[in-house]
């Protein structure tokens, strides 16, 4: 294939462009099956990614149910300013930062420093055993997840402040408590994800070679030192992307789940920009679309610029990025 | 260790230091670790002890670790439950259904994504990507599936589902780097079409890629709730996760189920016992199947992070 490749590329410096349009031609001809495969999954991209992105456009416009989206009037930014003004716009954008920082800051770092101390083990049964179990809760749907934490954080039954209560303390109300809602949900989904999360650092760190821990054990440093200068340089490139794409995530905290822990209770500091959009545009009796797909819009687009944000600084710093 | 060894032969004073201050950190290291095993298996361990205890002990908070008492009432009552039984067979179906549209798109679309030769695989390649980055979210999303008339039908959890990107591109990255490419030369020249080659050559040989694909399809698909809150406001459709949340999360149990329990007291220890056993119930499926495919998961996503 590579001879192939080389003749056809001399060919290409030497036919004219006609000819290489033909021989595009003849590419794509020839590839036709390809094209084949494609087409039912290009269909469903086009429809189920594209389309509500083209659609999104209602977020300019005051789309009414029974009028399609074409008829509904413009009105441009309304949508949009109506929602920065709104009430909800600052303790909104505060929870949703807040509960996204915090998941960062302890669910970021925990998996790396759960693989890089998983890799210390030696082989055996132990390091088997820690492993799966670690990746178990990760197969537990949301809904069981958070029916758990309701359960073990229940005020009278739940072992939490049963826990509580033989230490002589009074029992809390885990759940009712606005000021406890974000630990709840980022502890919850440490105990969930850190395993997981920890797989690809596991997969990172087999790449290290021993020869630079040979040479470093030969230079008198201890474990400590071979894990802060040695296994974490090489899986300084995984963490650095997984953080880019984290950094794009921040506004998409974990809708299902926020969702299903919320109450009447800790709304003040449960709600976020995603349930809210659900609530105001799909769950309510008075659907107000348009108002939803603005802030759906605002969430996304933000989200592609911290993206973006985070991807230059990393190259600028470390030569690492997406794209 | 073997590093140790050698590094001992060559300087054994400061070694023998070393190795004690190394100890004591391996020593933290198991303490810790032992404790966070603790903490991962506790909760799981609970919820089974809970579920086969004595519903008295558990609303007098006496079921710590171990099962407290004996008795089997709440599975006996999810037999009974017919939701249940409903959700769970639709969750059945949507799983079975929605993993195999899943597994002929992101093969189909995977497959013609590797071959190099394919005119404008930048181009395809970035348009699938890009939906990484930027969606339209989920109100215009809705009211496409809605204008497609999918609404409160079975479609409308597997169709809109068919794909997942990130998949895609851990499928693409199978093929291009597990399948030699010498297979497909020699099979061009035997006059092999792409199809058979994709249906006779390739799938074949990708056993690994598709019990990652059937591993995080079906698991997506069986734990999957947002769809069906969006999409379905049949009973007769919901899957196990709505019915789930109405018990688990909601706290509404349907008690004319249970004919034998009379007081309020009974009727509470009873509400409690059957959303432990509900749990067990629930999660058992998925985290039975997952020892046998545990390697298949772990290589899935190490072929991720190639490409991460």
């Amino acid at each position: 294939m590579t001879i192939l490749d080389a003749v056809r590329r001399s060919q290409f410096t030497a036919s004219t462009r006609r000819q290489s349009l033909e021989k595009t031609w003849a590419k794509v001809k020839r590839g036709w099956q390809l094209y084949l495969m494609l087409l039912i999954p290009l269909a469903w991209l086009l429809i189920f990614q594209y389309w509500p992105m083209y659609g999104a456009q209602i977020a300019f416009r005051n789309f009414m149910p029974g009028l399609s989206i074409w008829e509904s009037p413009w009105v441009g930014l309304e949508n949009f300013t109506k929602f920065f003004n709104s009430y909800m716009f600052w303790r909104l954008l505060r929870n949703t930062l807040w509960i996204s920082f915090y998941s960062l800051l302890v669910g970021f770092p925990i998996p790396i420093i759960f693989a890089l101390a998983i890799n210390q083990l030696s082989s055996g049964w132990f390091k088997r055993t820690i492993q799966m179990v670690s990746y178990a809760p990760y197969f537990i749907s949301t809904v069981v997840v958070v029916g758990m934490v309701i359960q073990f954080l229940d005020l009278r039954r739940g072992p939490i402040n049963l826990l509580l209560q033989t230490l002589g303390m009074s029992p809390v109300n885990f759940m009712g408590s606005p000021e406890m809602f974000s630990s709840i949900y980022v502890w919850s989904g440490v105990w969930q994800y850190t395993g997981f999360s920890a797989v690809i650092y596991l997969a990172a760190l087999s790449t290290v070679d021993p020869s630079l821990h040979e040479a470093a054990v030969v230079d008198g440093a201890n474990r400590l030192q071979l894990i802060w200068h040695i296994d974490l340089q090489t899986i300084m490139p995984t963490v650095l992307t997984l953080l880019i794409l984290n950094m794009g995530q921040i506004l998409n905290v974990g809708f299902e789940k926020i969702f299903l822990l919320q109450n009447t209770l800790n709304q003040t500091t449960s709600e976020v920009i995603s349930t809210y959009i659900y609530k105001v545009s799909l769950a309510s009796g008075v659907a107000s679309y348009s108002y939803g797909a603005a802030i759906g819009l605002f969430n996304s687009l933000v989200g592609l610029i911290l993206l973006a944000l985070a991807n230059q600084i990393s190259k600028k710093l470390t030569d690492t990025g997406l794209w | 260790m073997v590093a140790d060894v050698t590094a001992q032969k060559e300087n054994p004073k400061t070694k023998i230091r070393e190795r004690g201050l190394d100890l004591v950190f391996l020593i933290f290291l198991y303490f810790i670790l032992s404790l966070i095993l603790i903490s991962l298996l506790y909760p799981l361990i609970f919820v089974v002890s809970a579920s086969i205890s004595d519903p008295s002990a558990i609303m007098a908070g006496k079921v710590v670790l171990f099962p407290v008492g004996f008795s089997l009432k709440a599975y006996q009552a999810i037999l009974d439950y017919k939701q249940i039984w409903v959700g769970f067979s639709n969750s059945l179906f949507y799983t079975v259904a929605g993993t195999l549209v899943n597994l002929v798109v992101t093969i189909l679309a995977g497959y013609a994504l590797s071959r190099k030769d394919l005119v404008g695989r930048n181009f395809f390649i970035f348009l699938f990507a890009f939906t990484m980055l930027f969606n339209g979210g989920i109100v215009p999303t809705y009211l496409v599936v809605n204008e497609l008339g999918l609404i409160n039908t079975r479609w409308a959890l597997i169709i809109p589902q068919a794909l997942s990107v990130w998949n895609l591109i851990i499928t693409v990255t199978y093929f291009r780097t597990s399948i030699p490419n010498e297979l497909l030369e020699a099979a061009q020249l035997d006059g092999c079409s792409d199809i058979q080659y994709l249906v006779r050559v390739v799938i074949p040989l990708s056993a690994p890629i598709v019990a990652v694909l059937i591993l995080f399809y079906a698991v997506g698909h069986w734990n999957e709730y947002f769809s069906a809150l969006l999409y379905l406001n049949d009973q007769a459709l919901y899957p196990l996760q709505i019915i789930l949340r109405t018990i688990l999360v909601q706290n509404q149990v349907d008690m004319t189920m249970m004919v034998d329990v009379r007081s309020y007291q009974a009727i509470q220890a009873m509400r409690e016992l059957l959303k432990y056993a509900l749990i067990v119930v629930a999660t058992v499926p998925v985290l039975m199947i997952y020892p046998f495919v545990q390697r298949y998961f772990i290589k899935g996503i190490m072929i991720g992070a190639i490409k991460g």
